[in-house]
This record gives C-alpha cells, sequence and structure tokens, in this order.
C-alpha cells in the first residue's frame, strides 16, 4: 500500500467528505447552513496547520543541523573553486582552447600573471593545496614560484617559469590544472575509489601501492555485517530472558544492560584495552592457568580481533532494547497453543515466537549496521593496523591532510551506501515493519 | 527625546568602550592545559606586570582552526595566536595571517642579532617560534638490563632488544625514523624521501618490525603501553614521555638520536584588533630569559640558541631541566627539523601509501 493511499483510507475527514459529497443527492450542511463538506475540509486544513505549527521547531532544527550540514558536504565533495577563481586568466586560457592544445605564449604568459597576482593576495597556498590534490609535490612548486613571482617575471614567459623551477614544463601538472579550472569535479570521488585519470584523461586505478579506499569499505562493511550478527547471537538470549523474567529481577538484569550504555564511550573502550592486551588480566589468567605459556600471550587487542570485541559490546544495548520492547509484548499463549496442538519447542519458537519478533530485530540490526558504518573512535584505539575502518581514513582527511573535499567525498559514498542498504532493507523486510519499542 | 538621548548615551558609551579596547588590552588565542599554563606564568603575568596591557586568553583545541574561520568571517577576536609551524606556513601562504616586523625582536644577551640568536627556521615572515617539542625514542629502563638502546637502528633490532615497540599511526615522523634507522644521515632524511626509492626504502625498514608494532593514535597511549609492559621501546612526543618519567617516576628514558622536532610559536591573524600590543607581546616574550623560564614549566625546548645556558631546575624540583629539552646543545644535533614543506605537499599521497601499508 502506498503512503497516499494508506493516509486517504486512515483519514476520516477523508473518508466521510467523500461519502458526504458523493452519497447523498441533497447537499448536506452543517447547524450554521454550510455546506459540510467546504466546513470539514477548512477544520482539517487548520488541524493541518496546527500540526505543522507543532513539528516546525523540529523540521528548523533539522534543517539546519543535518539537510544544510550535509548538502554543503555533498557540495564539497564536488565543488573546489581554489584554482579557478585564484587563476582567471590561465583558467580562461583553459576554456578557450581545447585540450590537446599545445601550450602557447599566451598560456604561459597568462600563467606568470596569475601567479604572480596570487602571490601578490596571498592566494598561492589555495592554488597550490588545490592541485596539490591531483599532483603530490606541487604546492610548494606554487609558493616557492610565488615567492620570486612578487617581482613579476619577464617575457619569454616560458622561459623565466622554468628558470624559477623546471618542474613548470611537466604535462601532468598542466593537466591538473586544466582539469581544476574548472570548479566543478568528479576526481574526489574518482580517488575515493582508487581510481585516478591517466595522461591522456580516462580513468585507471591508481598504483596497487596506494589503493586502499575500496579495501576499506569493504571492510567496513563485512565488520558491520559482523558485529551486527554477533549483536543479535549475544542480545538475542538476554532480551528473551529480561522479558520472560519476574519483574523484579528483569529490572535487576536490566540495570546490568543499561549501566554500560551510561558509561562513557572513552571508558568502556579503555576498560577493555586493559583486559585484552598482552599483559592485560585476561591474558594474565590464561598464563596462570597454563593455557599458554608466557611467551605465547595472546594478541587479542590493536587488531580486527579487538575492534569487533569491543565494538559489539559497545553497540549490544542497541540490539537488546528493540528486541526486549517487542518480545514484552509477544503473548506468550500463541507459543501455548502451538505446544497443545503438537509443535516440538523447536517448532513453536520457529514457527510463532521467532517471527513475532522480527520488527523489533530490524530494528536493531539497522540501528546496530548503521551505528558501526560510521564508528570512528573505536576501531581508531584498538584497531590497530587491521581494524581500521573507512571512518578513520575520513576522520584522518578532516584533521590531519586537511583535504575536506575527499573527506566529503568518502562521507558522501559511505552516506549513498547506507541509504542503498536502507533501501534493500525496505524492500526486503518493509520499514513499516520497524519497531523502537 | 529621550529615546534619542539613551541611544546616544548608549553609543558614547560602546565608543569609549571600543578605543579602550584598542589601547590597553591584548587577546590572546592559545591551547590551554599545561602548554597554556606555561605561558600564563613565564609570558602573560610578566608582561601585564610591566606594560599594564591586559590580557584575555581564549583557548582552542588547534588554534589554527578559530583563526582561518575568523579572518575569513572578517571578525577577527584575537590578536596574537599560538599555532604550529606548518599551520602558521599555511595560514601565511593563504594570506590569513600579517606580516611580522622582525626588527621588533630583542637581540640575544650577548648581542646576536634575532637571525643568529633563533634556530635555523625559527623565524618566517608570519611567524615567530617559541617552543620546540620532538618525536623522540624512548624505552623502559627495566626491561634492559644489561645493554641499553641507543640509537634508531636499535629500535628496529628486535633480536637484540626484544619486545615490542608503538609508533605514531601515520606517515609522519615514521618515514624519517626508518630512514635514519636504515643508516641515511640525518642531513639528507628529506631528500632522500623526495624520491620514490627513498620511500621504497623507508616502507621496507618498516616492513621489518612491523609484525611487533602496536600503533597509537592518542598522545597519551605510549606511556600507558610503556608502563604496562605491552612494549619496550616507544617512538612519542618528548613531553608525554617527560610526565611519565619525571612527574610520575617511571624508569622510562628518552634517546635523542633520531628525534624529529617542530616548533610552535606566535602568529598576528590578519585584521587583529591590536596589532601593535600583539608586535610588543611577541618581542617581549621571545627574549631569552622568558623562552628560558617557560621552558622550566614544560619540556619543550626554546628556540633561541642564547636560551639553553639560561634554563634552570624543573618547576618545582631539584632536577635541571636542560637534558630533558629537545633543543639543548648535544640533543638538537642527533635530531632533524621536521620539514614543513614536504610534508604539506606529500602528506595526502603518503598517508595513503601508509595506510594501505599498514592494511596490507
Amino acid at each position: 500500500m502506498t503512503k497516499d493511499a494508506m493516509q486517504t483510507a486512515l483519514d476520516p475527514h477523508a473518508a466521510v467528505v467523500s461519502e458526504a459529497s458523493g452519497g447523498a443527492a441533497t447537499l448536506l450542511t452543517t447547524a450554521d447552513g454550510q455546506p459540510l463538506a467546504r466546513a470539514l475540509a477548512r477544520s482539517s486544513a487548520r488541524a493541518r496547520r496546527r500540526a505543522f505549527l507543532l513539528v516546525a521547531p523540529l523540521l528548523l532544527f533539522v534543517v539546519i543541523t543535518f539537510v544544510i550540514p550535509i548538502g554543503q558536504m555533498l557540495h564539497r565533495s564536488m565543488y573546489n573553486a581554489g584554482f579557478a577563481d585564484n587563476m582567471p586568466q590561465v583558467s580562461a586560457w583553459f576554456q578557450d582552447n581545447p585540450p590537446g592544445t599545445p601550450i602557447d605564449d599566451t598560456a604561459w604568459g597568462a600563467l606568470a600573471a596569475d601567479l604572480k597576482a596570487a602571490a601578490e593576495n596571498r592566494t598561492i597556498g589555495i592554488v597550490g593545496t588545490r592541485i596539490n590534490y591531483d599532483v603530490p609535490g606541487t604546492r610548494s612548486l606554487f609558493t616557492s614560484t610565488g615567492r620570486k613571482a612578487r617581482d613579476g617575471f619577464e617575457p619569454p614567459y616560458r622561459d623565466a617559469l622554468l628558470a624559477a623551477d623546471a618542474k613548470w614544463d611537466n604535462p601532468t601538472l598542466w593537466r591538473a590544472m586544466r582539469s581544476a579550472s574548472s570548479a566543478y569535479t568528479a576526481n574526489f570521488y574518482l580517488a575515493a575509489l582508487d581510481r585516478t585519470r591517466d595522461d591522456e584523461g580516462s580513468v585507471t586505478m591508481v598504483p596497487e601501492r596506494q589503493q586502499v579506499y575500496v579495501m576499506l569499505f569493504k571492510r567496513t562493511l563485512g565488520l558491520s555485517l559482523l558485529i551486527t550478527g554477533m549483536t543479535f547471537l549475544l542480545g538475542f538470549p538476554i532480551a528473551h530472558l529480561l522479558a520472560t523474567l519476574p519483574m523484579r529481577k528483569s529490572n535487576l538484569l536490566m540495570i546490568l544492560v543499561l549501566l554500560p550504555f551510561w558509561t562513557s564511550l572513552l571508558v568502556r573502550t579503555t576498560a577493555w584495552m586493559v583486559l585484552l592486551q598482552q599483559q592485560g588480566v585476561l591474558n594474565d589468567i590464561f598464563v596462570w592457568l597454563g593455557i599458554v605459556g608466557p611467551d605465547g600471550r595472546l594478541q587479542m587487542i590493536y587488531n580486527r580481533t579487538g575492534t569487533i570485541i569491543a565494538m559489539t559490546h559497545i553497540l549490544l544495548p542497541f540490539m537488546i532494547l528493540p528486541l526486549y520492547s517487542v518480545m514484552r509484548t509477544i503473548n506468550p499463549s500463541y507459543v501455548r497453543a502451538a505446544r497443545s496442538l503438537g509443535a516440538t519447542s523447536w517448532t513453536a519458537f520457529r514457527r510463532v515466537y521467532f517471527p513475532q519478533t522480527l520488527p523489533g530485530l530490524g530494528a536493531g540490526a539497522l540501528l546496530v549496521f548503521i551505528l558501526a558504518v560510521g564508528y570512528y573512535i573505536t576501531p581508531a584505539l584498538v584497531g590497530g593496523s587491521t581494524g581500521q575502518l573507512i571512518s578513520n581514513m575520513i576522520a584522518m582527511h578532516m584533521t590531519e591532510t586537511l583535504n575536506w573535499s575527499m573527506a566529503a567525498a568518502l562521507a558522501a559514498l559511505l552516506l549513498g551506501g547506507v541509504l542503498v542498504l536502507y533501501w534493500v532493507y525496505d524492500r526486503l523486510v518493509g520499514i513499516d515493519n520497524l519497531k523502537l519499542g | 527625546m529621550k529615546k534619542l538621548l539613551i541611544a546616544s548615551t548608549a553609543l558614547v558609551g560602546m565608543a569609549s568602550m571600543a578605543s579602550a579596547q584598542g589601547s590597553g588590552v591584548l587577546n590572546i588565542l592559545d591551547w590551554g592545559g599545561a602548554y597554556g599554563a606555561s605561558h600564563a606564568v613565564a609570558y602573560n603575568a610578566p608582561f601585564e606586570a610591566e606594560t599594564g596591557i591586559r590580557i584575555t586568553v581564549a583557548d582552542a583545541d588547534n588554534p589554527a582552526t578559530p583563526i582561518k574561520a575568523m579572518v575569513e568571517a572578517g571578525n577577527v577576536t584575537a590578536d596574537v595566536a599560538s599555532v604550529e609551524y606548518a599551520d602558521a606556513l599555511r595560514l601565511c601562504d593563504e594570506g590569513a595571517l600579517e606580516t611580522i616586523d622582525l626588527s621588533v625582536l630583542k637581540p640575544g644577551p650577548d648581542g646576536a642579532t634575532p637571525e643568529d640568536d633563533f634556530l635555523p627556521g625559527a623565524l618566517t615572515d608570519c611567524f615567530v617560534a617559541t617552543d620546540v617539542w620532538s618525536m623522540v625514542m624512548a624505552y623502559d629502563d627495566s626491561k634492559f638490563p644489561d645493554a641499553k638502546p641507543s640509537t634508531p637502528a636499535d629500535f628496529f633490532d628486535t633480536a637484540k632488544f626484544p619486545g615490542k615497540r608503538t609508533l605514531r599511526k601515520g606517515a609522519k615522523f615514521n618515514l624519517e625514523f626508518a630512514l635514519m634507522a636504515d643508516g641515511v644521515a640525518p642531513a639528507d632524511v628529506y631528500d632522500v624521501l623526495a624520491t620514490p626509492e627513498g620511500v621504497d626504502q623507508a616502507f621496507a625498514k618498516l616492513d621489518t618490525i612491523k609484525g611487533d608494532v602496536v600503533w597509537w593514535e592518542a598522545g597519551a597511549q605510549p606511556p600507558q603501553l610503556l608502563a604496562d609492559g605491552e612494549v619496550t621501546m616507544a617512538y612519542a612526543f618528548n613531553g608525554r614521555i617527560f610526565n611519565a618519567a619525571i612527574g610520575e617516576n617511571k624508569p622510562f628514558n628518552i634517546v635523542w638520536t633520531g628525534q624529529v622536532y617542530e616548533m610552535e610559536g606566535w602568529i598576528i591573524p590578519k585584521g587583529a584588533p591590536n596589532k601593535d600590543n600583539a608586535l610588543k607581546y611577541i618581542a617581549f616574550t621571545t627574549e631569552a630569559e622568558r623562552l628560558a623560564r617557560a621552558a622550566e614549566l614544560i619540556s619543550y625546548g626554546p628556540t633561541r640558541k642564547s636560551s639553553s645556558g639560561l634554563v634552570g631546575n624543573v618547576d618545582g624540583k631539584d632536577i635541571p631541566m636542560s637534558p630533558h629539552l629537545p633543543t639543548t646543545p648535544g640533543n638538537i644535533e642527533q635530531g632533524i627539523n621536521s620539514n614543513a614543506d614536504f610534508w604539506v605537499d606529500h602528506d595526502s599521497e603518503l598517508s595513503e601509501r601508509f595506510n594501505a601499508w599498514l592494511a596490507s
């Protein structure tokens, strides 16, 4: 059923109005003589307006803190005017001359003039940074030439620039400048998929030793699925216990579930370090019991294992709570009825009980998966070399390399991936089948 | 009429406030924490006492970020800020900083000109360095009763010095350190690293201990990993190791050979409201004795050569500070100055390669 159809069917006003206008031959009126249909339409419009005003603050909040920043991020992932705005003459030359045109004196002159202007306006750093994204090692070429450019260049400009630095003759550099002369670019997305453009302009893979993002996207997806599965395996029995135990006992258990939930994320991550590290509590116990030798202490953290353990623990309440709230509403007499009709306990669970928990399971799985995909601090601290996720690369580009366009492209791909999965989930399970409480 | 009177009084009041702001105040944007506290004692209190200029300090996680935002928005409220060398370089190239007239700087106590007295690279168009921190090799003394590690090569020699190591999870510092361990002379490190073969050489050297490395992300991790016995050697911030060794009496020793040091210092954002006071403040705080006093409060080395001899004991203790500073003669020659230009150029490329290497 589509959303619109459902709304029409469930909207009492709509039903009454259609009945009133279509059913009776004489026009129904209200007590004060107005046509009933119009009065109803007016009153429901007023109710809708009031409802909208009630949600308006939230809507405004969501737009300001969510829609606008995400829109800006998406824009930034394909827009960077650092070169186009600050190097107008050479950008114009690129626009007038198609790719493949030999670099003539006009182009060299335009470049020299732009470099001088950019050095004087102190925007040369922005220009260099933009080109450096595509051709590593060129930022200093721009800034150092800029320092020499303040006195101006004498024609012939080609010789003057090459005298300043021989790297100006590099065709790759000119190709990068041409590509950067339009502010909109797909290069950041290409780079985020381990791809680049070769000298002919066609898309190729980057050298193997530079390929990292696709592998990290796959790993993020795989680990998130694994963690979702683990939280299900661990959380399902706990939620069942919580829902079926007498109130007093289940309250106590509930506190045990919620206590870590209320504890700081960093504290919980650090606690796992203390427990799992090679000189940690667990390894000490293993050595004391003689399970492993003092030299064979297990490496359980600063790798993928540590990431999975810590993240499963941290995300577990997000699985238990929706499951619990759904399980509590399941009437035990259904299972009893199945049993009395001859079903084994396994069949009764599989065919009667489990299907009724699906809305909670769906909600929990979606919550855990989406949180896991974007997790950052735990893999950063306990992930070591094999437990890194794509979010760690986004953070690196945000704070270290300051390549925000690249961070935005990676984040946009992650967002797109999550939306696709959400759509698949909606097709397979149905999003209206989701129950958080 | 009454309204007009109120409005005009308010305007006059605002105008007089604005003029007060123009004469006797200075707004500093600093890092906070122990570092900001060292500035408060060594710089701000004596400056206020001597000049009568009232100082207001605001703290930021990294002052370069708000400075960039302020200049872009055209609403600059800070007069002087402490930033890292690479950020100063970047902001200066992007036109976000005032140029600093270096003639305001005082000569050294022996009469040396500032250009001679400051460390190479400490003075640029827009930046005056105040202190030096470094990435150093450190080890747990109790784990090596006989021979002690003393060179970067020892860090990579797990046969001779057993135990795990901890390195910062990133390309910067590690590649330089690996090349020095592989026998490249400190002076040549960045020349070698600028070639593809040099990068391969650095990664090949890192490969030799890849299985024995715990990678750290937060500065607090290396002393913790050393203290827990999780690793026996670390390549970490000198200040963190110093605090654990001197403050908490841990048996950690620093090896200065192979250190990679970086500078921090003052910048003036473009359009600073009290630029003259900012210049006065920079000149005052970068006098040799002031820099030496700040180094007693935190284990970051002074940027003037003449300051080294003036550094006394660790604040509140009976231990001389000099041996623990990256810039002290005898320590500084054994390492290299981090090349900000190189890293701004190659950060993205090498970080990607490092992460691909890490995951393979």
